[in-house]
């Protein structure tokens, strides 16, 4: 790099701003990963009670998904500026909008999911005197369970990169850091922000996948999990 | 003096649309740029940088897709490029890109937005070659044609739906990609709200918002109509996007 601020080295990675700062990112990391878990928390107890209704009354299913889908088309720089008048600046505005995005590939997986359980499965249980509470919550969830883990996945890594958007609105977890890097055109801020978001994404995806494994003891032998990833 | 009220003020408002000073200005060297007080230079201005991003990833990805799906090769590192993307904080890349060498502006935007338009064209193309059934495959060559001729009178024509999906799929996300411009010094609508957040007019944000909003469903609904009419009528209902 033969770039440099104004003759001070200028480099992209750096252990001295970690020592000098680390307090600052780690602050910012945690709030970017309290932001995301309870963001997913959110959209998953909201799209559940959404994916069962669609399911019940299939009438519901169009409007639905089709509201998730217009939502989910709309930027979230365009979201947030829609939000920030009414909610203000800072954290419930960030949340509403992640809540927003993940909403659509929560409940178009769960939907998938649900649908794809066997029919014979659903009609043994029922033949057994299931209720349907608790056919749902025995029966058809378990079999849904790897789409809905396939949805959380992306659900859960789109959202960490969403949550830097949030700078527009001041509180954009690691975003933060990126952005003020490039005000005072600080090499090692934005790049070590990058580099955390990505390895926060990764960790994300694998605890939800370590996660989902201990749920679903009868399928870690098999392949099943991988192959129902749905369209993103 | 209601938020939405100011909102519909600024939206009436005549000068709002055309500016202060027209729609187009100069740059000290003279070039041609988009104004940035008003609403429909950039709208321009934000066709073009989408259309820019969209025409750069597509040169690559097409024939890059297209020659790995006639392989049949390398679709696991099409697999990690979109899984990788998706992870990627497009504000990093922004400001990585305005803070190096590329520098601020809508350049560091375009190749940024380019970035990210590249792996849905890139798996639908891949999908839609490697997805031709083997035997018709097996039946053109069979036939006496060349590889090229198989890959591009047989292949090519059946992976159309898919290629669609994928330009379809890329534009939306680029034209919802470049208001975030605004936060590296670029143009786009994205000014709108960036300014009104500043200089705490809210009502100008919100208005953005609904700009950016309109005209992101508006080129998403007109991508699905290009995309139907790419498709031919009897793969319609197969055709879905791979990425």
């Amino acid at each position: 790099m033969t770039l440099y601020g104004r003759g001070v080295d200028n480099p992209w990675l750096s252990l001295d701003y970690l020592r000098r700062s680390g307090d600052e990112v780690w602050e910012h990391l945690v709030i970017h990963a309290s932001l995301t878990v309870q963001a997913l928390a959110i959209a998953i107890a909201v799209a559940f009670p959404l994916a069962v209704l669609a399911r019940r009354v299939p009438r519901l299913a169009g409007p639905i998904l089709g509201t998730a889908g217009v939502l989910y088309t709309v930027p979230s720089l365009a979201l947030f500026a829609l939000l920030a008048p009414y909610t203000g600046i800072g954290r419930t505005t960030v949340l509403i909008g992640l809540v927003i995005y993940a909403l659509l590939v929560l409940v178009r997986n769960m939907i998938v999911g649900l649908e794809g359980v066997d029919p014979d499965v659903v009609d043994a249980a029922r033949g057994q005197g299931y209720s349907r509470t608790r056919l749902l919550l025995t029966v058809e969830l378990p079999n849904a369970l790897p789409s809905i883990v396939a949805g959380l996945r992306i659900a859960a890594v789109t959202t960490v990169a969403l949550v830097t958007v949030g700078v527009v609105v001041g509180y954009g977890g690691l975003g933060q850091l990126m952005f003020r890097g490039l005000q005072s055109n600080y090499h090692a801020q934005i790049m070590t922000a990058t580099l955390l978001c990505l390895a926060l994404a990764l960790v994300m995806d694998l605890a939800i996948v370590l996660l989902a494994r201990w749920a679903m003891p009868w399928a870690r032998s098999g392949r099943r999990a991988r192959g129902r990833r749905a369209a993103a | 003096m209601s938020t939405v009220s100011d909102a519909w003020d600024y939206l009436t408002t005549a000068e709002s649309w055309t500016g202060a000073n027209g729609i187009f200005g100069t740059n000290f060297d003279g070039s041609l740029r988009f104004q940035r007080d008003s609403i429909i230079a950039l709208t321009l201005e934000h066709l073009w940088m989408s259309f820019a991003a969209v025409t750069i990833a597509a040169a690559i990805a097409l024939p890059l897709g297209l020659w790995l799906g006639h392989l049949g090769r390398g679709g696991g590192v099409a697999t990690v490029i979109s899984n990788v993307s998706r992870a990627m904080p497009t504000l990093a890349l922004l400001t990585l890109f305005a803070a190096s060498a590329i520098g601020f502006g809508n350049r560091a935007v375009i190749i940024a937005a380019a970035i990210f338009a590249f792996p849905p064209i890139l798996t639908n193309a891949y999908t839609g070659m490697s997805g031709v059934d083997r035997d018709v495959r097996e039946a053109a060559f069979g036939q006496g044609m060349t590889r090229w001729q198989v890959a591009l009178r047989v292949e090519l024509p059946l992976a159309v739906p898919l290629l669609a999906a994928g330009m379809r799929t890329s534009t939306t996300q680029t034209v919802a990609t470049v208001p975030l411009a605004a936060l590296v010094a670029g143009g786009g609508l994205g000014v709108i709200i960036n300014t009104g957040l500043a200089t705490q007019r809210y009502g100008q944000v919100l208005a953005g918002g609904l700009l950016v909003a309109a005209l992101c469903l508006g080129i998403d609904a007109l991508m699905a109509r290009l995309e139907r009419r790419a498709t031919p009528a009897p793969l319609r209902n197969r055709a879905t996007a791979a990425a």
